[in-house]
Formats: structure tokens, sequence, C-alpha cells
């Protein structure tokens, strides 16, 4: 089990995307995990050959333990899958999903069911019922609209659409507060601000846009973000990790896109090498990431790669973000609102859009100067947006 | 295309529940800005635009978004933007 975060300590297995005795490849999603921050695909980290699959679905996997075995190097996986004994409870081996909750077994009679696991008398048909299991739904909680108040199994789905988001939100919730409280508790924050005149460059962007089809409209966070990884290039203490006591840099500008969900809750997954794409794929995999981002459907490597995390929060009418690094990283960009103000150029004063640029950045890697440098390279950048595309 | 004003109403609202499905209509206050009132970004805004643009064929201009705050001001945008693209032809 991977962890896909600083503070993750276990996931759900939810299913396998492979089966016993296929070849898998470094990279490749090969399950499928629930986590606090929702249902994730895991990418396999060595390639080989799957010989047995271990967890199972509904199992709660602490982070580190085996999930399956992969034969590498040429080794027969039949000999492998055959040498390792069954796997240990919660459930019996095998491929069937197996909700290992403590729910009630399958009743097969009607509508008298023998002892229903709930008080006072609940009239639900076999099919609801099972319905109501393979959810983990309790029954005692679902409001009947069926004939006679019997509970229907859409009776069911909707007790199990409604309880999904709390629980979601709730896990999710948890996770938030325990890494921005280890971060407040173990990072000695600094914080720097720029007012950076971006006139110029949303100016291009428009003109940029104007003349493309709708779908290769270019976000101005997208020329933000690109102009951010590039400025990193010149501060690599900005871009990494603080793990065991010392620093060790990222292997790449993988930004860490903070991303507000519907009904709450938030997600900084990464944007891989946004130093290395052009404009137009920066935004194409942009627009992928906050798709998937918000259907629940991010991969491993996007959780747990991030070298630093922007936060905008200029669409909601914020002048500036006081940030809060996500560890282990060390730094994190805050964007506020471009708003018209006035700004002197040449001793004119002239309407100008204005962004506030933050950093928070971890006392214990790096200093103010350093700090202060890339702010200054970001508003470098950004008065060349061309040289961003 | 001739739509009707109820029509290309439907489009921005199919099209926005594309978006947000959990926005309720009926607590909208329709005199003042939806973004505000359903949380949409500016990612959220420009995939509710190429929605619109597949469902009824306008392309809303970059410089055009500010007339787009309410639903009600939208549709009457959308309503002109489509009267000057049918006269063009």
């Amino acid at each position: 089990m991977p962890s896909l975060g600083a503070d993750m300590e276990d996931g759900t297995f939810v299913e396998w995307q492979v089966e016993p005795g296929q070849a898998v490849a470094r990279g490749q999603v090969v399950c499928v995990v629930e986590t606090q921050k929702g249902a994730v695909e895991v990418e396999i980290w060595e390639s080989g050959v799957l010989a047995k699959r271990i967890a199972v679905p509904g199992q709660k996997i602490p982070v580190g333990q085996v999930m399956a075995l992969i034969a590498t190097g040429g080794e027969d996986w039949k000999a492998i899958a055959a040498a390792v004994p069954a796997p240990p409870p919660p459930t019996a081996p095998g491929d069937e999903p197996q909700a290992p909750s403590p729910a009630p077994t399958r009743e097969t009679a009607g509508a008298t069911p023998g002892a229903p696991p709930v008080s006072g008398r609940v009239k639900v048909s076999p099919a609801a019922r099972r319905r109501a299991e393979e959810l983990g739904v309790d029954l005692s909680a679902v409001n009947a609209s069926g004939a006679h108040g019997a509970i229907s199994i859409a009776d069911v789905e909707l007790a199990a659409a409604a309880k999904k988001p709390r629980d979601t939100q709730a896990a999710m919730r948890d996770a938030i507060a325990a890494a921005m409280s280890r971060s407040k508790r173990e990072i000695p924050h600094y914080y720097l601000a720029s007012e950076i005149n971006v006139e110029h460059a949303v100016t291009w962007l428009e003109k940029r846009n104007a003349v493309v089809p709708i779908g290769e409209r270019v976000l101005f966070v997208a020329l933000q973000l690109k102009a951010v990884a590039l400025a990193l290039r010149d501060s690599p203490e900005l871009n990494g990790f603080y793990r065991d006591g010392a620093f060790r840099p990222g292997a790449g500008m993988h930004l860490g896109v903070a991303v507000s969900l519907r009904g709450g809750g938030l997600v900084a997954p990464a944007l891989h090498d946004v130093d290395k794409s052009s404009l137009a794929e920066l935004m194409a995999q942009l627009k992928d990431l906050l798709r998937r981002a918000r259907s629940g459907q991010l991969r491993s490597s996007e959780l747990s790669d991030p070298t630093i995390t922007v936060t905008n929060l200029g669409d909601l009418g914020v002048d500036t973000v006081f940030g809060v690094i996500y560890p282990p990283q060390v730094a994190l960009i805050g964007l506020g609102r471009s708003a018209l103000k006035p700004w002197v150029t040449n001793g004119e004063i002239v309407p100008a859009r204005i962004v506030q640029a933050t950093l928070s950045a971890d006392h214990r890697v790096s200093d103010g100067m350093r700090g202060a440098r890339f702010l200054v390279e970001l508003d470098r950048l950004l008065q060349q947006p061309q040289s961003l595309a | 295309m001739n739509l009707s004003r109820d029509e290309v109403r439907k489009a921005l609202i199919d099209s926005i529940l594309e978006v947000a499905p959990e926005a309720d209509f009926t607590q909208l206050r329709p005199d003042r800005p939806v973004r505000g009132q359903l949380d949409i970004d500016s990612f959220d805004f420009l995939t509710i635009l190429e929605r619109l643009h597949a469902k009824i064929g306008v392309e809303v201009p970059e410089a055009d978004y500010g007339k787009m705050m309410t639903l009600d001001g939208s549709v009457d945008y959308l309503m002109r933007l489509l009267a000057a693209a049918s006269s063009a032809e």
C-alpha cells in the first residue's frame, strides 16, 4: 500500500484491474484504493508479471503492507503464487468481492426474514436487502417508500447516496486537519509577498484566446503555473521535501495544484514537469487533472509526487493568500485575484491589473533572500508572457 | 439556428448542471451573479461555455464574460449573440 500523502495511514482496497499472469509495467494502473482523498487509481512502481493478488475488496490495508506479489527478472510467476499460503484474514481468498464488515448473511426469506438486524419490523424485499448489504446500508435507517411501507431498492440506494458524501467529507476534513496541524507544529514558516503587474501578460493571453477555438482557450492560471515552474529553476530550495531532518530536492517541477471540491474539502494533485510543457499542453493537462480531481479519479503518482503547492484563490475574489505548507513539501505559492489598480510606470499613473503573489517557505531549508529571489524571478517571467508559451 | 428564449435558457442550465450537478435552480436568485452562488470558478466557467458551444453553437468571446453574470442577463446576452450570428449569415 503506497503512501499517498504525508498523513495517510491506511487505505481501503476497492478492486483489481489486472489478472494474475498479466505483465505489468511501472506506472500502469493496477488497482483502485479508497483513501481520505477519495478513490485513487494506484500505479505500480515496478515492472514484471503479477503473480498473486493478496488484497481483497473491502480490506483496510496499512501503508507499507503487501497488496500483491510481482515476478520480476524472469521469475516464474506461477511458482511464486504457489509458494505463498492463502492470504490472511479478514476474508477468505478468492476473486469474489467480499465486504469484511459485519453485514448479515444473505437472506433468502421473503417478507418475513428470520432475524432482521434491526429493531422493530422492517419490510424489505430480498433484492433490496441484498443491495443494502452490498452498499453497507443500515436498513433501520432507511425511509421506506414502497407499498405497505416496504423498503425498495431505490430507498436503499438513496440512503447510500445520502450517507456517502458525509463520510468522505468527514474523512477528508480529518486528512486536511492532520496535515495542516503537522505543518503548523513542525514547519517554521516565513512569508513574503509581491505585487506583480500582470497587465501585459493578461492582455497577451486575451489576444491569443481571441483567435483560437473555445476549446483551446488558456486560463491565466495556466500561464502563472508555467511561470512558477520556470522561476523555481533558480530556487531549487523551494522545490522538494524535508524528510528525516534534511532537504531532498524534487526530481522535477511537479506543481501540486490546490483544487477545492464541490461540497467541501480540497486536494492538491500534481501537474508533472510543468517547466517542460508548452502552454497548450499545460492547459490540456490542467483540464484533465481538474476534471478527474472533481470526479474522484486521481492517480497515485499525482497525490504522492507534488514537489511544491500552488494555491490560486483569485477566482474567489481574494487578494492575498497566506499559505500553509503541505508537509513534507517546503514551500507554497499563493496567487490572488488580478485586480485593476493604479500603477506607476515611468512617472505616470496608469490603470493595470495587479496580482498579489505570496510565498510561504520552510525556514529550515531556505531564507528570505532565496524566497525574494524567487518572487522577483516570477515577476520578471510574467513580464515576458511570450517566453512562457 | 432559431432558438427560443426558453430553449437557450434550458441549454445554459443543462450546461451548468453538467459542471455543478448539485446546483438548485429553485434556490438561485436570477438577478444575482451565478458564479458566486454556485461556486463556479474560471475553469468551471470555461467548461460551461464549451458545453454551451456544443449544444447551441455559440462561442462567447472572453471579452464578453462580464455580460454573463446573472442567469437572466446571460440569456439576454446569448439571444443577442444568436441574433447577430443569424443576421450575419
